[in-house]
């Protein structure tokens, strides 16, 4: 019974999810199926809040960046709405079942920016940049299993890696890059001081550069000659706006066309026909979950029993109600609900603080003081939680998470800290009690990086210092395979320890909130988010708001 | 009159234990962003909290910083002006130098340093509010200084021997006082508002802690929704300022009959 | 005069020098680094190699004196160096590409609100106490206590989305290379009029208290009161007499913020979508982009140090009696 409850009401909140994404998702494709027809044209406006910091997408990190540059590369395969593998400059492929050899037979009617046709050759060069040791990449580590990669023919590359490697063919999404600009930039180790990286990128995407003004706006027009036909929508213009008060300001007047809500303007102010009627709110789960993390190092936390309290103890409903005005779903573990690799048959923590207060007196944390605090030892049971002051949000996590452990008679004390001494002087150092954070999470399930025990290096990622040999040897059976199926078994027991062991307490994953103009038809929400199938979008002629340029 | 509104508001401060009908700091879920009502005479926050409460809380910590860092700051600008400025030649050089490095010194680092050092608390940021905000005072007072020092009654008290000390603290500096109070009314609010600031950099006040700066910052998200949580605490700001400036005022004409003496008369005058 | 000014400029070099050391020393010391931002926000896929890749890039491996001395260096040649964010494009550039719009906006505001401040102070202060000067008062003190991000936020929703008067963000708008020469220029003022009215607001406090509060002390001297008793127009004895007496802490006020015409107020900036200085600078701080910090900082402490020459010398100019230059000290 007692596991029973949350169960149920995690189901129920994610049926209601699903339901309402759904409801909205129909609406567009009415639009689009029945009552208009597809036509060229138009500007979309959209509001970035970062500047841009590069166009090269292969060597730049930050999301305003990718967000432009996506629709001016392209890479072998992408995803489409269901989170599938499936083509783009590669028409087909073969991945030998030992997962070490690939072969993909390329689009011969793919042409970079300024007319030059793309082959294997600038795959080969891809490879070779995103590996040269003097390619400042993140996403470098991606590539480190390759063996080799060699051009049979223009049109057909060749992939051998060292060992089975389950990104083996995901890691190819990367953004292909033109050789016979960039070759050498990439030599002298000046890749960000090629004149492709800010003021005349070149790709083979739908969207070609036109011009940019640093910190005002980017300009993108269709490209005619994309290979699988241009674009409907003719212009993009991305505006910088740092402030998202002024982003929905503009919203209001109709200045742009997209925006990004905050779940107080999802919630609160939006809801009155002048907004419907000019804009249609979308509503998925993105990519990025919210954790309370403890230092593992600390003999208090080491107990995971303690560990355990705590996930009983933090009201998650609440939570969610508070931080993000109910937009987000629990999580029970470090994957995405509704995603292939999700399993939702793990021990779940409902909210209980007796349960809580039992099993820290399990632990040893029985007496209690005359502030109200659980004593060990003579010890009163408090910490520090740090958040950063990027986030309003980990603030607020914070907040709630200090209300809810004081319940049960934990002290906590909160500092916000600027994120890069953050990251410099605590995490790095490992000088921190607690911390309120969230991960983002790729499209691959892999996350060695984050649970492996040999990952806890200054600058590597298990900074709670997670170390369980069975979850390693998961981990690495993973990673070692592209088998689906063995994948998900290896992942799903992956799910069930870390549901167990709570090596830090997952709390919970938002939901993204565009909204997009609603004479923009065309729209489909899926798992994946609503951009994957901009190309597609399109403003029936009698709607079209734009027409210089 | 200004007097009395400073002292109500210190009073509401410390009182606010007794007077603040709710916990400022527990969050209320169901009651997010409630505008102003019996129950919530202020309204509440982001997370549910009532903003009175919160109010009452934050003067303590607000007010303090406001006072306390300003004072700081002004008595050692007005030292190192004073210094400064009746001295000249070298002395002058050398202290105007060190101002001009204190002027352009990357602050934002500095308080980066300062916080791998100490833990935050509220006298932290009074004390780095205070001693990183005398360059301007300095150089006001320096001004006076420099114009007061060749003016007959200066001249003549010097020329009678009286010592240094007695002609700054008799003669100049009262008469140097001018700009000084100006710059401490105007330095009250931008340090209650720097506060914020620089809590967020985790060098003062930690959430849940409420003051009138992180009131201020968090409506700045719900400004059209949540106008209360904006409008309130910079009222409180506005009469901090008004009052401190009327009692300001009022103590220098106090002290200054021939000041009173002579606007009455010009102002007769000017009718 | 001329001497004393040369001599400053002189001094300013090996001041200039320390300034510069002691800030490098600072900021490369204090937390934070800029490799952990561009690897990712902390994503799952951010690697340990391409971290310590940027390091050598940006020869933060070397010990820090060596960097001072490259920095240096480059500095001789006027070369600014490389930005560490990834489009690695030269530190002038940047920043010439920023400043022009940052001058520009405050320049005006400086002007409109010296030319509101002044009359403001000198009427409060001669008819003190007065329904005139009690209205100044509170407006005044209500506009530095507002704070910048609400008024601008208010006046945005009431002339940008209620009246669709202005433009809400911005710097053109989007259609306007297709504008005729004239409108264009209308149409960047009407972007600008909203950031100028803030900035302004905010600022008057400041300039109108401090003249306002020596003029009362002026009116009160007795060179004043004689002026009077020779029988001057009143007018002529404030305006010409008391003001310029008056003036002297508004020029050191002048003093301290004319290195600020360069900083862009971040809060104005960010609001209103103006690809500023202020912007610039905080994302570079945020960043940890050393070389811009650097730029910005050998920008800045230079108008500083002419700023504060520039007011020690109008000193004398309002008030003849003062002698910066003089070596003299009396004890």
């Amino acid at each position: 019974m007692k596991r029973g409850a949350p169960l149920a009401r995690l189901a129920l909140v994610l049926a209601l999810g699903l339901a309402g994404c759904g409801g909205e998702a129909d609406s567009a494709v009415d639009h689009a199926a029945t009552s208009q027809k597809p036509a060229y044209g138009d500007t979309f406006i959209e509001a970035l809040t970062g500047n841009i910091s590069g166009l090269i997408p292969n060597i730049v990190g930050d999301g305003a960046s990718h967000t432009v540059a996506a629709h001016m590369y392209n890479g072998l395969i992408t995803h489409d709405r269901d989170i599938s593998v499936v083509p783009d400059l590669a028409e087909s492929w073969i991945l030998a079942r030992d997962c070490r050899d690939l072969t993909f037979r390329l689009r011969n009617n793919v042409r970079w920016h300024d007319g030059r046709p793309f082959t294997a050759d600038d795959v080969v060069f891809t490879y070779r940049l995103m590996t040269h040791p003097k390619t400042p990449s993140p996403y470098k580590d991606d590539f480190a299993a390759v063996e080799s990669v060699h051009a049979v023919d223009p049109y057909t590359v060749r992939v051998r890696y060292r060992e089975p490697y389950a990104k083996a063919l995901t890691i190819w999404g990367q953004s292909m890059l033109p050789r016979h600009l960039l070759e050498p930039y990439v030599a002298e180790g000046r890749l960000r001081e090629a004149p492709q990286n800010f003021t005349a990128p070149v790709g083979t995407g739908p969207y070609r550069f036109r011009e940019i003004q640093s910190g005002q706006k980017i300009v993108l027009v269709a490209n005619p000659d994309y290979y699988a036909g241009a674009p409907y929508i003719s212009r993009i213009v991305f505006r910088i706006i740092p402030s998202q008060a002024t982003i929905f300001l503009e919203l209001k007047a109709k200045g742009i066309d997209t925006a990004t809500l905050t779940a107080l303007q999802y919630k609160r102010q939006t809801d009155y026909p002048a907004f419907a009627k000019a804009y249609n709110k979308f509503r998925y789960p993105a990519s990025i979950y919210s954790y309370l993390g403890l230092n593992l190092k600390d003999p208090r936390f080491a107990d995971k029993r303690v560990r355990q309290a705590f996930a009983h103890a933090i009201n998650k409903g609440d939570l969610i109600d508070g931080v993000r005005l109910g937009l987000a779903r629990p999580a029970t573990g470090p994957y995405k609900p509704g995603t292939w690799v999700y399993n939702p048959n793990v021990r779940t923590y409902g909210y209980d603080p007796a349960r809580a207060r039992a099993l820290l007196a399990e632990a040893g944390w029985k007496t209690i003081n005359s502030d109200g605090l659980l004593v060990k030892n003579g010890q009163a049971f408090t910490f520090e939680l740090l958040t950063s002051q990027g986030s309003d949000e980990g603030r607020k996590v914070a907040e709630i998470v200090q209300a809810n452990l004081r319940e049960i008679g934990i002290g906590v004390e909160i500092r916000v800290l600027e994120w890069a001494a953050f990251l410099k002087e605590h995490i790095k150092k490992r000088r921190f009690e607690a911390v309120a954070m969230a991960w983002s999470i790729g499209l691959d399930p892999d996350q060695f990086g984050i649970w492996h025990s040999s990952k806890t290096g200054p600058d590597e990622f298990n900074f709670v210092s997670y170390s369980n040999p069975e979850v390693d040897e998961l981990l690495d059976r993973g990673r070692m395979t592209c088998l689906q199926d063995e994948r998900k078994r290896a992942y799903d027991r992956l799910q069930e320890i870390l549901a167990e062991d709570q090596p830090i307490i997952f709390l919970y994953f938002r939901d993204a909130l565009p909204v997009v103009a609603s004479r923009v038809r065309g729209i489909l929400p899926g798992p994946i988010g609503i951009d994957y199938n901009f190309t597609e979008w399109f403003v029936p002629k009698q709607l079209q708001l734009y027409t210089a340029g | 009159m200004g007097g009395i509104v400073v002292g109500a508001l210190v009073l509401l401060a410390i009182s606010a234990p007794v007077i603040a009908p709710w916990d400022p700091n527990r969050p209320d879920i169901r009651n997010i962003l409630d505008a102003p009502s019996n129950a919530h005479p202020l309204g509440t926050d982001q997370l549910g909290r009532d903003v009175l409460s919160r109010m009452l809380y934050g003067a303590r910590v607000s007010l303090a910083v406001g006072f306390v860092s300003v004072g700081i700051a002004s008595l050692i600008g007005v030292l190192v002006g004073s210094l400064a400025g009746y001295n000249g030649g070298l002395t002058d050089g050398a202290i105007m130098r060190l101002v001009d490095l204190m002027l352009v010194f990357p602050r934002f680092f500095l308080l980066l340093a300062v916080l791998a050092f100490l833990r935050p608390s509220i006298w932290t940021i009074m004390a780095v509010i205070g001693l990183t905000g005398w360059m301007g005072v300095a150089r006001l007072v320096r001004a006076e200084f420099l114009t007061l020092k060749e003016r007959e009654f200066v001249i003549w008290s010097q020329a009678v021997g009286a010592s240094g000390f007695r002609i700054v603290w008799r003669h100049i500096l009262p008469n140097a006082m001018a700009p000084v109070l100006v710059a401490m009314t105007l330095g009250i609010p931008a340090a209650i508002l720097t506060e914020s600031g620089l809590s967020f950099l985790g060098l003062g006040v930690q959430p849940p802690h409420a003051t009138w700066g992180n009131i201020l910052n968090e409506g700045k998200d719900a400004i059209e929704i949540g106008w209360w949580l904006s409008v309130y605490p910079g009222l409180a700001i506005l009469l901090t300022v008004l009052s401190y400036n009327l009692l300001g005022e009022g103590i220098r004409d106090a002290l200054d009959p021939r000041l009173r003496q002579s606007i009455g008369r010009f102002v007769s005058r000017v009718r | 005069m001329l001497a004393y000014a040369l001599r400053r400029l002189v001094l300013a070099v090996p001041l200039l020098l320390g300034i510069t050391l002691i800030s490098f020393v600072v900021i490369h010391l204090a937390p934070g680094e800029p490799v952990d931002l561009q690897t990712g926000d902390l994503s799952v896929q951010s690697s340990a190699q391409a971290k310590q890749l940027l390091r050598e890039v940006y020869g933060l491996d070397k010990p820090l004196t060596v960097q001072y001395w490259n920095w240096l260096g480059r500095l001789a040649r006027l070369d600014f160096g490389r930005s560490f964010a990834p489009d690695g494009r030269p530190v002038l550039q940047k920043i010439s590409e920023r400043l022009p719009i940052t001058l520009l906006l405050n320049i005006v505001e400086m002007l409109i609100i010296v030319a509101l401040a002044v009359p403001i102070g000198v009427l409060s202060a001669t008819r003190q106490y007065s329904t005139f000067d009690k209205v100044t008062t509170v407006f005044v003190f209500v506009g530095f206590a507002t704070p910048d991000f609400w008024l601008a936020l208010l006046l945005m929703i009431l002339f940008g989305v209620q009246l669709g008067w202005l433009p809400i963000s911005g710097l053109r708008s989007l259609n306007w290379e297709y504008l005729s020469f004239w409108r264009q220029q209308w149409d960047f003022l009407g972007h600008l009029a909203l950031p100028i009215l803030v900035a302004t607001f905010g600022g008057l406090a400041g300039f109108s208290r401090y003249m306002r509060q020596s003029m009362l002390e002026v009116v009160r001297q007795d060179y004043i009161q004689s002026a009077r008793a020779k029988g001057l127009a009143e007018p002529i004895v404030i305006g010409k007499h008391a003001l310029r007496n008056a003036l002297l802490p508004v020029v050191t006020i002048l003093g301290l913020s004319l290195p600020g015409l360069i900083g862009g107020s971040v809060i104005v900036e960010s609001i209103f979508a103006i690809p500023g200085m202020g912007q610039l600078m905080v994302q570079a701080v945020f960043e940890r982009d050393y070389p811009v910090i650097m730029g910005n900082l050998v920008i800045v402490s230079t108008l500083t140090l002419v700023a504060n020459l520039v007011a020690d010398v109008t000193y004398s100019f309002v008030d003849p009696r003062i002698r910066v230059a003089a070596r003299r000290g009396r004890r």
